[in-house]
C-alpha cells in the first residue's frame, strides 16, 4: 500500500537516480579519503608476492629457475643468474627499463619498451626482495635531483668524471667495451633507474655501494646528468658527443670530400661559346 | 698534361739516333698515339657576347660586397648578441659569428673563382721546364767573388786569426748544451715509484671516504688514492694531507688506484699474491701500462679491465695479465690488508714501476 503510493507519488526514474547520485558520493568520499598507502591494487603484502611468484614462474622462471636460484649450463655458465638476494631494485631496473625478459640471448640485454605494467613489476620486484635481503626500490627523495644546490651538481660531477665517464662517455652519451659490449647512453635514463644501476651494477657496470659512494652522492650524479641533458651545444652540432669518431668522419669523409669536389668542380672546363 | 703538348722534336731526334745504331729497336714508335698538340682555343659566352660578360662581371662584384657587408655583420655581432643567448640549442653568438665571418670568406673566394674563369683571359700556354741551376755567367761571378773575398781578407795567410775564429764559433755551442742541464736534476728512481706505503689508508677519489672491507660488494669498483692526500681521521686524530699544488698532482697522477671485489673462487691468484687481497677485495694500478691512460672500464663479470686509448684489455681476475691489446706487461697489483681500526691499508708498495714502460724499468 505505502509503497504502491509512493510510487504514484514520485517520478517513475527518482529512484534510480538517488541510487547514482548515492553511488557517485560513495566513489567521491572513497577516493578523496582512501589512504595513499592503497595505491598498490589494494593488495597486502602476501598478495602482492604471491602475484609476483605467478608472474615470476611464468616470465622468469626458464632462464633463472622455479625458486630464483639460477639455471647454469653445461659448461658452468650462467643460463639464467640467481636472483636470490638481488633485491627489489635490481627487478625494478631489469624490468623496469625493458631489459628483461630477455628477447633472445647475446652479448648484451638492450633497453626496449617494458612488457610489464607498473603494478606487475612491482609484484615482480616484491617476490623477489622476498627470496632475500637486497637493495630496495630507492625512494623519490633519494634519486630525485630537483633541489639540488649548485654546489652539490658540482661535487656530482667530480664522481661523475672519476667514476662513470670511463665508460658513459664525458658526455653521458655511452661507449664501447670489449667484446660488442657497451656501456649505454645515460641521457634518456630515468632518475630512479640511474640509481638502480648504481646500486645493484647491471649486467657488466660495477656496483657502486651506498657505503662508499653515498646516496646524497649518487643524487648529485644524477643532478649532474640531468644537467648535461640540457646543455646547450655551444659549438653547434656537436655528433653525439662520441670524440674522435664521430667528429674524424665526418672531418674526413664529409668535409675534406665535399673541398675534393669542390676542387674538381672548380678545374673543370667552363662552358665554351661553340660547345653550346 | 702539359707533357702531352711539349713539342716532340727531342724524342724524333732520339728515335732518329736509335735507328742508326740499332734498327730493330726503332721499329716501335715511343709514343704510341701522335701528339695531338693544344686543342683549339674556344671562347667562352663571356669574351663574346658583352652583356655575358657585364653580368659576370656584376656577380663577382656583388659577392665581394656582399662578403665586406657580412664583415660589418661580424662586427655588429660580436657587440650586439648576448653571449649567453641560445638559438635553436647553440649559443646564438657564436652562430652569428660563425655565419657571418664563414659566408664573407666563402664568397671573397666563389667571387675570385667566378672572376678567373669568366674573365680572366684563358688561352691555354706551354710553360716549359727549365734547369734549375744558375747561368754559367752568375756561377762564375760568384765564385770570382767569393775567391776575392778570401784572398782580400787574407783568411789563408793569417792561421793564427783563422784557427781562433774557428774555436770560439765552434765553442759556441758548448753554452747549448750545458744548458740542457736546466731540464734535469735526473728523475732517478722517481719514475719508478708512488707515493704508496705500507699502511696508507686506501680512500674513495674525491672526497677522501676510507674503505671498510665490509661496505664492498661483490662486483664493486672503487675508484682510489692514497689517504695521505687527504684530510684523514685515524684513531681520533686528525691528520693534514702531505702533497698539495703541484707536487699533489704529481703523485696523485701515478698512485691512482682501483679497489675490486671479486668472488674469491674467481680469482686465480700468482705464487706470492695468494694474501695481496682481503676476502676477494683487489687493489690495481689505474695507469695502463701501455703509454699512461687512466683505466677504470672493469667488467664486472668477466673481470676485464679495458683501456678506452688503445683497447689493452687486462684479466683483473688472474693478476692483472694482458689479454689484448698493446700493452707489454700486466697492470702492478698493490697488496693491500686492514688496518686495527678496520680500514683497507696498502700492505706495501707497488713491487714494479706503474704507468707506460721505458727503457730502464728493468
Amino acid at each position: 500500500m505505502l509503497n504502491r503510493l509512493s510510487t504514484r507519488r514520485r517520478h517513475p526514474l527518482a529512484g534510480v537516480l538517488v541510487v547514482l547520485l548515492g553511488l557517485v558520493m560513495i566513489g567521491g568520499l572513497y577516493s578523496a579519503l582512501r589512504p595513499a598507502s592503497a595505491d598498490e591494487a589494494g593488495k597486502t603484502d602476501e598478495e602482492l608476492i604471491q602475484a609476483g611468484k605467478d608472474l615470476y614462474t611464468v616470465n622468469c622462471s626458464t632462464c633463472h629457475g622455479l625458486n630464483a636460484e639460477g639455471v647454469v649450463t653445461a659448461d658452468g655458465n650462467n643460463y639464467g643468474p640467481p636472483l636470490v638476494g638481488v633485491g627489489a631494485a635490481a627487478v625494478h631496473f631489469q624490468v623496469g627499463t625493458g631489459r628483461m625478459p630477455l628477447q633472445n640471448p647475446g652479448t648484451q640485454a638492450p633497453k626496449k619498451q617494458p612488457v610489464f605494467t607498473d603494478e606487475e613489476v612491482a609484484a615482480l620486484s616484491a617476490y623477489i626482495a622476498s627470496l632475500g635481503p637486497g637493495p630496495a626500490i630507492p625512494s623519490e627523495d633519494e634519486y630525485d635531483p630537483s633541489g639540488l644546490s649548485e654546489e652539490d651538481i658540482v661535487r656530482g660531477a667530480a664522481f661523475f668524471r672519476t667514476n662513470c665517464t670511463a665508460c658513459h662517455n664525458y658526455a653521458a652519451s655511452g661507449g664501447a667495451l670489449p667484446s660488442g659490449r657497451y656501456a649505454p647512453s645515460l641521457l634518456d635514463v630515468e632518475a630512479i633507474h640511474m640509481y638502480e644501476a648504481m646500486v645493484t651494477g647491471p649486467q657488466q657496470m660495477p656496483v657502486f655501494s651506498d657505503e662508499v659512494l653515498t646516496p646524497e652522492d649518487k643524487r648529485a650524479i644524477i643532478g649532474y646528468i640531468t644537467l648535461l641533458k640540457t646543455q646547450p651545444a655551444y659549438g653547434g652540432s656537436n655528433l653525439g658527443s662520441l670524440g674522435p669518431v664521430s667528429e674524424g668522419l665526418w672531418g674526413w669523409l664529409v668535409g675534406i670530400g665535399a673541398l675534393v669536389l669542390a676542387a674538381v668542380w672548380i678545374g673543370n672546363n667552363s662552358t665554351r661559346a661553340g660547345s653550346r | 698534361m702539359t707533357d702531352h703538348n711539349l713539342p716532340t722534336d727531342g724524342d724524333d731526334e732520339r728515335n732518329d739516333e736509335l735507328e742508326h745504331r740499332d734498327p730493330a729497336l726503332a721499329r716501335g714508335p715511343e709514343e704510341p698515339i701522335p701528339n695531338p698538340g693544344l686543342p683549339e682555343h674556344e671562347p667562352r659566352p663571356t669574351d663574346i657576347d658583352e652583356a655575358m660578360e657585364r653580368r659576370a662581371e656584376l656577380q663577382v662584384a656583388a659577392m665581394f660586397i656582399l662578403a665586406a657587408l657580412l664583415s660589418v655583420g661580424f662586427c655588429v655581432a660580436y657587440f650586439a648578441i648576448d653571449r649567453d643567448a641560445i638559438v635553436a640549442g647553440t649559443s646564438a653568438s657564436n652562430l652569428a659569428l660563425g655565419m657571418t665571418l664563414g659566408l664573407a670568406l666563402l664568397l671573397i673566394g666563389v667571387g675570385a673563382i667566378q672572376w678567373a674563369k669568366k674573365l680572366m683571359t684563358d688561352h691555354e700556354i706551354i710553360e716549359y721546364r727549365h734547369s734549375g741551376a744558375s747561368s754559367d755567367e752568375d756561377r762564375e761571378e760568384t765564385l770570382t767573388a767569393f775567391r776575392q773575398g778570401a784572398e782580400e781578407s787574407g783568411i789563408a795567410r793569417r792561421p793564427l786569426i783563422r784557427n781562433s775564429l774557428i774555436a770560439s764559433v765552434g765553442l759556441l755551442g758548448l753554452p747549448a748544451v750545458v744548458a740542457l742541464a736546466d731540464l734535469g736534476p735526473l728523475p732517478g728512481d722517481s719514475p719508478a715509484k708512488t707515493v704508496w706505503r705500507p699502511g696508507i689508508r686506501l680512500v674513495q677519489d674525491v672526497d677522501g671516504r676510507p674503505i671498510r672491507p665490509q661496505d664492498v660488494q661483490f662486483g664493486q669498483l672503487i675508484n682510489a688514492e692514497p689517504g695521505i692526500f687527504f684530510e684523514q681521521e685515524i684513531g681520533g686524530e686528525v691528520i693534514e694531507p702531505e702533497y698539495e699544488g703541484v707536487a699533489l698532482n704529481n703523485a696523485k697522477a701515478k698512485a691512482a688506484v682501483i679497489v675490486v671485489r671479486m668472488r674469491p673462487d674467481d680469482i686465480n691468484p700468482a705464487e706470492g699474491r695468494e694474501d695481496w687481497g682481503v676476502d676477494g677485495i683487489l687493489c690495481f694500478s689505474k695507469i695502463c701500462t701501455h703509454v699512461g691512460c687512466p683505466i677504470s672500464l672493469w667488467e664486472q663479470q668477466t673481470q676485464q679491465l679495458l683501456c678506452p686509448c688503445h683497447q689493452s684489455t687486462y684479466d683483473l681476475a688472474d693478476n692483472g695479465r694482458v689479454l689484448f691489446g698493446p700493452a707489454a706487461r700486466a697492470v702492478p697489483q698493490l697488496p693491500i690488508e686492514v688496518d686495527q681500526y678496520g680500514y683497507l691499508v696498502a700492505k706495501d708498495a707497488f713491487q714494479e714501476p706503474v704507468g707506460p714502460s721505458y727503457w730502464e724499468r728493468g
